[in-house]
């Protein structure tokens, strides 16, 4: 092939074909306007100012953190006390952390299979004339500001199912889950539950994102071996959309970590020193609501630094959430790209 | 179905056996559940709404609640009016918009148009954006709350509350800005090109009108989003009854904080009847966004335009 030129050498200089797709691209070898210069620097200024952003927020949310564990008297992460002030501070988030994940994954566990239901109905089962009003109604429920959720939770809801927790507690109290602790208003279960209302529009959108984008092939090969509907979707329509609804998942599962004034309104604070049990039916505080509880006693920076340490830990449970989401998208798009 | 049904009856072979009644008991109860799944996700919707419009009504039909704010209104006072807390909502709203959309559009300009060639600095500036969108509410006011007042010692301000709001509204706007210009086809920036026009020009004058009523739906959707939040207001944001408008100074009333204030006189018939009308009266405001943002998807050019290659892009409007 040693004879073979490429046409823009044989031409002789710049042929528009040199041009075209490199220019497009914005690798212009030629001269560039000022505009250009001017309007392509302010992008990029913008783009590193977002960059300096969330390195400055990290940086200095550790740099306020760390003076004050470093005169922490307990062991941060395993010590169940909270008493950030004073010339001894003790603090420890054990409780914090079981409360905040034992909630966060109920609600994960009841709104991933009801929001994958609602997905298929809206993708598979709706009448053609029902689609978009229905999926617009679920939508809906994001649109409800969370400290709606936390009035509507607590004042509306509570009465309504608080026989039911009891009946719970009598029934399988033996089972150290449901093991009754007399907290009888807003237990880590309730709080799950709630939550999962709140999570459930982002599981829905985004499956329903995925399974409508099925190929039709798949679909049309498994009715056309005789599948039955339910056999279609289970045979092409799930597995494609499985990336789709884990990333789903994993979103909600972080909004739900985060999730702070409709927990803060509902749960019930247990005081210092109560005994440790694994009972769902325990009341308890989340890092979010412990943070927003005391915002009144961010007076020195020795507290603020203990409160900042917890948002730190949240910061990065919710960070390893998104972390997981987003891996699964991207191994998705190298495996259909 | 009609024609499939008679075909069934007189032509089929006998290898086309009957679906065998297991599979199609399966498949029924597949159907049933999906149906009671939708209707399940109904029911706290319908709950919500019921409940905010039964008892937050009555105080919003009157007109005292759109031209009154709640200055010399003690809690055991019936009525008075929202103005103030509206008021500071938008305001509030406005200010964290106008600091944060011109960030926003430029990164998401950056990362499309200029950094789209998997530059080194794209690819971090991306990351960054999912950093900060998987930053909880709480921490976004814990960071404002220990530079503002802690190390700067500035008082607790309504610009304080705004800058926490950036940190939140930014990465909403530069996703769906983003997905909105990618949605612009190609062959648009290279008969653009082709004429000789300069990139800033293009990008100016062809891709952002084309792309407008889809970032404009971005934008909507992210302020309906940060309106309602209410952690950031609670740590950096106390509430006054009286009309505020200074972003630099004293206090600013909210619809969020208003809902606290009142949640606090419980057993007070008058305060919860006022809690629940500020909770319709926000759910409304954040509706009417959301609305608009809907109308605007369905308009906008980027949704009509087909784009090559692949119809199922289009679906990527967020919200729809």
């Amino acid at each position: 092939m040693a004879t073979s030129v490429r046409p823009s050498e044989a031409m002789g200089g710049t042929t528009p074909r040199d041009r075209h797709p490199l220019q497009v691209n914005g690798r212009s070898r030629g001269p560039r306007h000022p505009g250009d210069h001017l309007f392509a620097g302010a992008a990029r200024s913008a783009a590193t100012a977002v960059l300096v952003l969330v390195v400055t927020v990290g940086v200095f949310l550790v740099s306020q953190a760390v003076p004050a564990l470093a005169r922490n008297g307990a062991s941060f992460l395993t010590s169940r006390e909270w008493a950030p002030g004073g010339d001894n501070p003790r603090f420890g988030v054990l409780d914090l952390l079981w409360t905040t994940t034992a909630s966060s994954l109920i609600a994960m566990l009841v709104a991933v299979p009801i929001g994958v239901g609602v997905a298929l109905f809206l993708t598979e089962y709706a009448p053609a004339g029902l689609r978009t009003p229905a999926a617009n109604l679920v939508d809906l429920l994001a649109a409800v500001p969370s400290i709606v959720y936390g009035l509507w939770g607590l004042l509306v809801v509570l009465p309504v199912v608080r026989p039911i927790f009891d009946v719970l507690a009598d029934r399988l109290g033996a089972v150290p889950l449901f093991a009754p602790t007399g907290v009888t208003g807003g237990t880590i279960l309730f709080i799950g539950l709630v939550l999962s209302v709140m999570i459930l529009p982002i599981v829905t959108a985004i499956s329903r994102e995925t399974f409508a984008r099925t190929p039709a092939a798949h679909k049309e090969g498994a009715l056309a071996l005789g599948a039955t509907h339910w056999e279609m979707i289970r045979i092409a329509v799930l597995p494609y959309g499985r990336p789709g609804v884990i990333s789903a998942a994993m979103l909600a599962l972080g909004r739900a970590l985060g999730e702070t004034i409709a927990v803060t309104f509902i749960v019930s604070t247990l005081a210092q020193g109560s005994p440790w049990t694994w009972s769902l039916l325990n009341g308890g505080e989340t890092f979010a609501s412990r943070i927003a509880n005391n915002a009144a006693e961010f007076d020195n920076p020795q507290k603020t630094g203990a409160y900042i340490a917890a948002g730190l830990v949240l910061f990065v449970l919710t960070f390893l959430v998104n972390a997981v989401a987003r891996i699964v998208v991207e191994r998705r798009k190298a495996f259909t790209e | 179905m009609t024609t499939l049904d008679l075909s069934g009856a007189t032509l089929s072979p006998a290898s086309l056996a009957p679906v065998s009644r297991g599979r199609a008991g399966r498949d029924r109860a597949a159907r049933l559940t999906m149906w009671s799944a939708f209707g399940l996700a109904l029911v706290p919707l319908g709950w919500i709404l019921f409940t905010v419009v039964r008892h937050g009504w009555s105080l919003l039909a009157t007109s005292t609640w759109w031209t009154y704010s709640q200055r010399n209104i003690n809690a055991s006072d019936a009525g008075g009016g929202a103005v103030h807390a509206i008021q500071g909502t938008l305001i509030q709203g406005a200010a964290t918009a106008a600091i944060s959309v011109p960030i926003a559009l430029l990164t998401a300009i950056y990362l499309v148009e200029y950094g789209r060639t998997g530059s080194r600095l794209a690819r971090i500036v991306s990351f960054a954006v999912d950093i900060l969108s998987g930053v909880p509410s709480i921490v976004a006011a814990l960071f404002v709350y220990a530079v503002w007042v802690t190390t700067f010692g500035f008082r607790r301000v309504p610009i304080a509350v705004c800058l926490a709001l950036v940190l939140l509204m930014i990465p909403v706007v530069v996703r769906s800005t983003e997905e909105m210009l990618k949605l612009v086809p190609a062959e648009l920036r290279e008969a653009s090109a082709a004429l000789g026009i300069q990139r800033w020009v293009t990008i100016t004058k062809v891709v952002l009108p084309t792309a407008f009523s889809g970032i404009v739906t971005g934008i909507l959707l992210g302020l309906a989003r940060v309106l309602g939040e209410t952690a950031p207001l609670l740590i950096l944001g106390p509430y006054t009854k009286g009309i505020a408008t200074n972003l630099f100074a004293g206090s600013m009333p909210t619809l969020p904080t208003m809902i606290n204030q009142d949640r606090t006189e419980t057993g007070l018939d008058t305060a919860v009847t006022r809690m629940w009308a500020t909770a319709l009266t926000l759910i409304l405001l954040v509706l009417v966004l959301n609305l608009a943002a809907r109308r605007l998807t369905r308009r906008s050019a980027t949704h009509r335009t087909p784009t090559p290659g692949s119809p199922a892009r289009r679906r990527q409007s967020p919200g729809r």
